[in-house]
């Protein structure tokens, strides 16, 4: 099995990462902006598991069980959110919640 | 009476009247007027007679009186500036017209400020004007001297806009500050450049100094002088500050005679004998001092014979006065100029007094075109009045006479003088006694120009005052052999006139000039003299009416320096410079602007900002402008 070279897989990385990055600035929509940031975690964890085989470490695996941990946990926080934003603002518009100024 | 006894008694001297001040001040309304009268008197009678105690006690043995009451501060390790009196015979002439002629001004305004409001304001003022003026002639050295020199200055304000209430007398009291001010700043690089050049600020000590250190000629005491006379021209209101005299009169009549007649107008004539050793050694500027005198006396006395305000008139002719006494220290006859500052405050209070009684007899009427005939109806305050015009005259036997012949005598044959300021002198004296003329024959002859029945004063204390005042300006010149001997130890640097072989057509000349003044008025003025039915009308010519307006020279200073001022205070009105400061406001305030605009809660924005600063440090990382910080970690 020929291995796939590392910059390959840091280059898919950057794409996937600058693509979830642009995504989150660009959409209005919350839920967009909490799939963009699913991409860029995703975008990191492929990168862990590329460095891993690279260097023949579980490190990278471990790293990425962490990620996808934290990417659940974080979902379910932020769909929480979600639903509470949309029940009092009838919205997603994250633009919305700027009262605070902060 | 014992040494130690004599230092209190200098000690306690200005504090009488200071003491008193502050009780008038603090206490204000809630004196009556009994109270009032007799602390502010009270207190003028103690400073008199201390000071009659100590002149006393002056003699050849005990020349000076020194006290020193604390440290002021520290200039220089060698020099500290002391609060300490120093008495010799100069001061102690001039305490005694301070305090005498004040306690008798003071008796004055106390029956002549009766009726006003501000009574206790008045005298409070009043005997703060004498503190100053007492530290002003007894200061040891120059700092305290001009303590009291801006203290006197303030007094004058203070007093000139007393009843503020009208516009013109606010805008004559700021005159006069702003214009004292003028000279008091020239006076005050004076004395820097004197502790500059000497390191060292006790009159007494510059006064030997510079003996030792230049000899007469040196540019260091030409500037050191000239700057000195600078503060001397415009407290004793000379040329070119002259202008601020005659509008000073919009104070109360009391304040004219104390202030701007008898003591502070003469302040100027003192510092100029006090610091005679520095003068001494600049011969020019004695003669800049005798020139301005004898121009300001022919000027005030041109101006003074177009005058119609009884007060501006007496204005002028102090000025007028003054410039005798100028013209006499530049003359190098310092003990003439003071003993002439001594006689002329008795006649000069005299003369402001009686005006005072006579304006306010007439209902505050102050137009000498609207008077006439008061020799009659009021012959009391005529006698006194002509009293005090045959002391300004001079004539033979009053003590103007001895003090303004003993100045003529010595100018004749002056190094700093000389034969032409002889001749302005005696021209001074012709106009001098044709002014005073005019001024008599208006006011007490002639029909009478006024409607309302007189109100003479019957107070007890205005004649006591205007009676001692008389005596004292009668009697004045047999001080002057006293004073001559007392003023000797003073001015011991001061080369001696030459008297030799006096032609006696001088003497015969000085004595006859008010004589021709008086005979040519007595035609000339004949309408103003007789009693006529037709009303009597003001010249009104052009050159009346520009020797009216002081020989316009508030015009000029108006057109050189006040409107140009004002203009450009227009034109600057948002203040360039205060802009240039701003710019430093308008720069935070922009900043504050751009980073509050970052502030918007919008997580996007802050999401995009985090993106490029992390863009930005990447870059700045692989440019290896951060190198220096990765290889320290």
């Amino acid at each position: 099995m020929s291995a796939i070279p590392l910059s390959h897989i840091l280059i898919l990385a950057s794409i996937l990462f600058i693509i979830g990055f642009v995504g989150v600035i660009v959409r209005k929509n919350t839920l967009y902006m909490l799939m963009s940031l699913e991409v860029m975690l995703n975008a990191v964890g492929v990168a862990f598991i590329g460095a891993g085989s690279a260097w023949q470490q579980a490190d990278g695996q471990v790293m990425f069980i962490l990620i996808l941990t934290l990417a659940a946990a974080e979902v379910a926080v932020g769909l929480a959110l979600l639903i509470q934003m949309q029940r009092k603002f009838k919205s997603l518009d994250i633009d919305l919640l700027s009262k605070l100024r902060g | 009476m014992s040494i130690a006894y004599m230092h209190t008694i200098l000690t306690l001297l200005p504090f009488y009247p200071l003491v008193s001040f502050l009780l008038l001040i603090s206490f204000a309304k809630r004196l009556s007027w009994q109270l009032a009268a007799s602390l502010s008197v009270g207190a003028m009678a103690l400073s008199a007679l201390s000071s009659f105690a100590l002149v006393w006690q002056l003699s050849a043995d005990l020349p000076v009186i020194t006290t020193h009451l604390w440290q002021w501060f520290t200039l220089s390790s060698s020099e500290q500036i002391n609060i300490s009196f120093y008495l010799d015979g100069l001061a102690a002439v001039m305490i005694c017209v301070v305090t005498g002629v004040g306690l008798l001004i003071h008796i004055f305004a106390a029956a002549y400020m009766k009726e006003d409001e501000n009574f206790t304001r008045f005298m409070a003022y009043m005997n703060l004007f004498i503190v100053a003026m007492l530290m002003l002639v007894l200061a040891d050295n120059l700092v305290l001297l001009y303590l009291g020199w801006e203290g006197v200055g303030l007094c004058s304000f203070l007093l000139i806009g007393f009843w503020y209430h009208e516009k013109a007398n606010v805008l004559a009291a700021r005159k006069a500050f702003i214009v004292t001010r003028v000279g008091d700043t020239a006076m005050a690089i004076g004395l820097f450049m004197i502790f500059k050049e000497i390191g060292q600020l006790t009159i007494t000590d510059i006064n030997e100094s510079a003996r030792v250190l230049w000899i007469a000629g040196d540019n260091q005491p030409y500037w050191i002088a000239l700057l000195l006379l600078g503060g001397a021209v415009g407290k004793s209101a000379q040329l070119p500050l002259q202008i601020w005299l005659p509008d000073a009169m919009a104070g109360p009549t009391p304040v004219s005679a104390l202030i701007h007649a008898a003591t502070m107008v003469t302040a100027g004539v003192y510092l100029i004998a006090r610091m005679h050793g520095i003068f001494l050694l600049a011969p020019e500027v004695m003669t800049y001092v005798a020139w301005l005198g004898a121009l300001t006396l022919l000027l005030a006395g041109v101006a003074a014979l177009a005058q119609s305000d009884i007060k501006r008139v007496l204005a002028y002719s102090t000025m007028s006065q003054i410039g005798y006494m100028m013209l006499s220290l530049g003359a190098g006859a310092f003990s003439a100029g003071v003993f002439h500052l001594m006689t002329h405050a008795f006649f000069k209070a005299l003369l402001f007094l009686t005006a005072g009684a006579i304006i306010l007899a007439l209902h505050h009427q102050q137009d000498l075109f609207k008077m006439g005939g008061l020799l009659k109806r009021l012959p009391f305050e005529a006698v006194l009045f002509s009293i005090g015009l045959v002391c300004l005259i001079a004539l033979p036997g009053s003590s103007g006479f001895f003090s303004k012949e003993a100045i003529i005598a010595q100018l004749f044959s002056s190094p700093t003088a000389g034969p032409l300021l002889w001749v302005c002198a005696i021209v001074g004296a012709l106009l001098t006694s044709i002014y005073s003329c005019r001024l008599f024959f208006l006011a007490f002859m002639g029909s009478a120009r006024f409607e309302s029945p007189l109100q003479p004063s019957s107070s007890k204390l205005v004649k006591i005052s205007l009676i001692v005042l008389a005596i004292l300006s009668l009697v004045g010149g047999a001080f002057g052999t006293a004073l001559e001997h007392g003023l000797s130890s003073v001015f011991v640097a001061a080369p001696m006139v030459e008297m030799v072989n006096d032609p006696t057509w001088l003497h015969a000349v000085a004595i006859a000039t008010p004589f021709v003044g008086i005979v040519f008025s007595w035609f000339y003025f004949s309408k103003y003299r007789e009693v006529s039915h037709s009303p009597l009308v003001e010249n009104t010519s052009a050159v009346n009416q520009f020797a009216k307006q002081g020989l316009g020279f508030d015009r000029l200073y108006d057109w050189l320096l006040v409107k140009p001022y004002c203009t450009l205070a227009k034109v600057n009105r948002s203040d360039i410079f205060d802009q240039l400061m701003m710019l430093n406001a308008w720069y935070v305030t922009l900043w504050h602007e751009v980073l509050a605009s970052s502030q918007n809660g919008k997580l996007r924005w802050y999401v995009a900002a985090i993106g490029l600063a992390a863009l930005l440090l990447t870059l700045l990382l692989m440019l290896n402008v951060g190198e220096v910080s990765m290889e320290i970690s």
